[in-house]
């Protein structure tokens, strides 16, 4: 029963601490002007006043023009300020006169509008459940790289994630991490742009230094109640929700064979609620990494177009901390710590069949990221996608075969394709199809290069999920400021012009934002893995005992096999230390 | 009566079966074994590091038979089973004092 009630004891001690925590943050937020906490845009549940006139666009900006804000008497004696206006004002004028003469256009750009953002939907809901089936697809490759003693237990990890990151992002997670995505004090805040533009989520937690606003965490949307109660919020949720558990279920492969279920559920309930939200909304919440552009001019502050660090990095860091605290795997290690025996898969088919599943969900995942249909940008996202994963495959096999090994090992060319995807991860929208090919290509050599470092200095990941994903999400970013070719990203994070990397003529302003966010996606998550890994620690043990290793976890931790009623070669899986009882 | 047992490649199985019937040899039972001779296995290698494969699949043939057919028998198994590479395997000969047929409770090569 005690062990029963760990999850929620957990759940209650997190909520706890974070109204302690939105104490201490709110105090310094007191100097700034308060952050409407009732005020704002008011949601839209039925979606029926989503997408008006305002969204109807031409290539040369939206069809109706709004009139400009009368001038304050200081602004008057600013020329500039005045010219700005004026041009303002006469286009309004303009419009308003054709307005006159084409009533019925004006009608029309209501629903030109409305489908427009409707297409934007659509595109978001759908490539959000391609990537909800990648959950399957690391469950296969998690569980077919580990032992068939241990495949019910991680294939249940890999099943129970999903609901417990989802729900912990519907309680607080995403409130947490998009809360404040339209705080009237963050230099970006346009809401859900493509979706309407819904301005709800307006509450970020933070301090003003020097007149520049520091978003820390958002607070708007809890239970996606009251400003979260928005269609175009809810798409949001769906997206985002499938994302952070993308990043919940990387650690699962890292620790696996040897995590106890339980310690697993307590990692479960802060994943989604606080681990992955806080460094999110620093990025994609509008909080004070997206913001380095726009407030201290480096770059256009911390991009990642679909999640190289949000995403797979913090995964990445999160499968580090918990592989190396937990310990190797019995038996691949000897007494003195050297490397004496290959823990090895056992279905090398379940890990391919994974990988291609992956890599079907990432055409999700990236060109989805755009949240646009309309945004035809999605044609080279998906292709840089796809010519990533090839070169990554291909560079990790062509490294292993010709330079490492001899022989052209399947779970590598896997690794390989996953590290090429999750390299272009980031950059996907901003490079060219050559930028993209050498990128992934040098992502397959970085990942072999990595498992065999972790490896050697005794850190055991059992599905290479820190190479794959720690290593690669953050030499994705920072292949964003060498290879952005500068053809696209005018005015992102409320940055002009174009995204231009260091080979490209655009300096190492871009590449600066992306290392401060990598450094930050380091050491951030480092600091919340160690907390929650002591927390699982301290409750309930977070390794299983050796006994319960060397037969398996299926049978103690889960009571059901994996493969029932096959006969198993359990001490042939696990191999024995001489002189070892 | 003598026992013989012949631990072959487990892809000779069929070409060794046949070839005992061929001579009159009525029964035989089959196992799955793994062992090793001396060339002790080989090494493999997985993400870079090598592991020894100890114990090779093998199978065991065990059959029992009347003196009169042990030299044609054993004929047959290395006839059959040889490659002429290493790990074609072994065969064991041992001498049987008795067997009975639980059936019909005959005794002797009348059980065979």
């Amino acid at each position: 029963m005690i062990r029963r009630l760990i999850p929620l004891a957990a759940t209650v001690l997190l909520l706890t601490s974070m109204m302690l925590r939105a104490e201490d943050t709110n105090a310094p937020a007191a100097a700034a002007p308060p952050a409407a906490a009732d005020t704002g845009p008011k949601p839209d549940p039925a979606g029926l006043a989503t997408g008006l006139s305002v969204d109807a666009q031409s290539p040369n900006g939206p069809f109706v023009v709004s009139a400009p804000a009368d001038l304050s008497a200081d602004d008057k004696k600013d020329p500039a300020k005045v010219k700005t206006y004026t041009d303002a004002k006469k286009a309004f004028d303009d419009y308003t006169a054709q307005a006159k003469l084409e009533p019925l256009a004006v009608k029309l750009s209501d629903s030109v509008g409305h489908n427009r953002v409707a297409i934007n939907f659509m595109w978001t809901l759908i490539t959000g459940f391609l990537v909800m089936f990648m959950q399957a697809g690391f469950a296969l490759v998690e569980t077919g790289l580990c032992r068939a003693k241990n495949a019910s237990h991680t294939m249940a990890m890999n099943f129970m994630i999903y609901p417990m990151g989802m729900l912990g992002f519907y309680l607080c997670g995403f409130a947490f991490m998009f809360g404040g995505m339209a705080d009237p004090l963050s230099p970006n805040n346009g809401g859900i742009a493509t979706m309407g533009g819904y301005g709800g989520l307006n509450h970020e937690l933070g301090f003003t230094i020097g007149g520049k606003f520091i978003g820390l965490l958002g607070w708007k949307g809890f239970l996606l109640q009251g400003a979260g109660y928005d269609s175009a919020a809810f798409a949001l949720f769906l997206f985002q929700m499938v994302f952070m558990d993308t990043t919940a279920t990387i650690p699962t492969g890292a620790a696996a064979e040897r995590w106890r279920f339980s310690a697993f559920m307590i990692y479960g309930c802060m994943i989604g609620t606080i681990m992955y939200p806080v460094f999110g909304n620093w990025v994609w919440g509008c909080g004070w990494l997206a913001n380095l552009g726009a407030n201290f001019g480096i770059g256009h502050g911390h991009i990642d177009f679909a999640g190289s660090s949000v995403v797979h990095m913090q995964g990445g860091v999160i499968a580090l901390i918990f592989a190396w605290l937990i310990g190797p795997r019995y038996g691949k290690y000897d007494k003195n710590g050297k490397l004496v025996h290959p823990i090895m898969p056992h279905s090398i088919p379940m890990v391919m069949l994974g990988t291609f599943i992956l890599a079907f969900g990432w055409f999700g995942f990236n060109p989805g990221s755009s949240l646009a249909g309309t945004d035809l940008r999605i044609a080279v996202v998906a292709v840089n996608t796809m010519l990533a994963s090839a070169t990554g495959a291909l560079g990790a096999t062509l490294w292993m075969w010709w330079f490492r090994t001899k022989k052209p090992d399947p779970s590598m060319m896997c690794n390989g394709m996953l590290a090429g995807l999750v390299a272009i991860t980031c950059p996907c929208a901003f490079v060219s199809a050559g930028g993209a090919s050498i990128l992934g290509l040098i992502a397959g050599v970085l990942v072999v290069e990595s498992v065999f470092f972790f490896d050697k200095i005794g850190i055991d990941d059992a599905v290479g999920a820190i190479s794959v994903h720690g290593v690669n999400g953050a030499w994705g970013c920072l292949s964003l400021g060498l290879f952005a070719d500068g053809t696209y990203g005018d005015g992102w994070n409320a940055v002009p012009g174009p995204v231009k990397g260091l080979f490209y003529g655009g300096g190492f302003g871009q590449l600066t934002a992306e290392f401060i966010g990598v450094v930050t996606c380091f050491v951030t998550l480092a600091v919340l893995s160690l907390i929650v890994y002591y927390i699982g620690e301290k409750l309930v043990g977070n390794r299983v005992s050796k006994d319960v290793e060397i037969e398996g976890l299926d049978l103690p931790e889960m009571g059901v096999p994996g493969y029932g009623g096959m006969v198993m070669d359990k001490q042939g899986e696990t191999p024995m230390m001489k002189g070892d009882a | 009566m003598k026992k013989i047992e012949a631990i072959i490649k487990p892809f000779k199985l069929e070409d060794v079966k046949d070839a005992l019937g061929g001579i009159g040899i009525s029964g035989m039972t089959v196992t799955e074994v793994k062992g090793f001779g001396r060339q002790k296995g080989h090494t493999e290698i997985y993400r870079g590091s090598e592991y020894t494969v100890d114990f090779l699949p093998k199978i065991k043939l065990e059959f029992v038979i009347p003196d009169t057919l042990v030299e044609t028998a054993i004929d047959a198994v290395i006839k059959t089973a040889k490659t002429g590479k290493i790990g074609d395997g072994k065969v064991f000969i041992s001498a049987i004092e008795q067997a009975v047929r639980i059936r019909t409770e005959e005794k002797g090569e009348q059980a065979l």
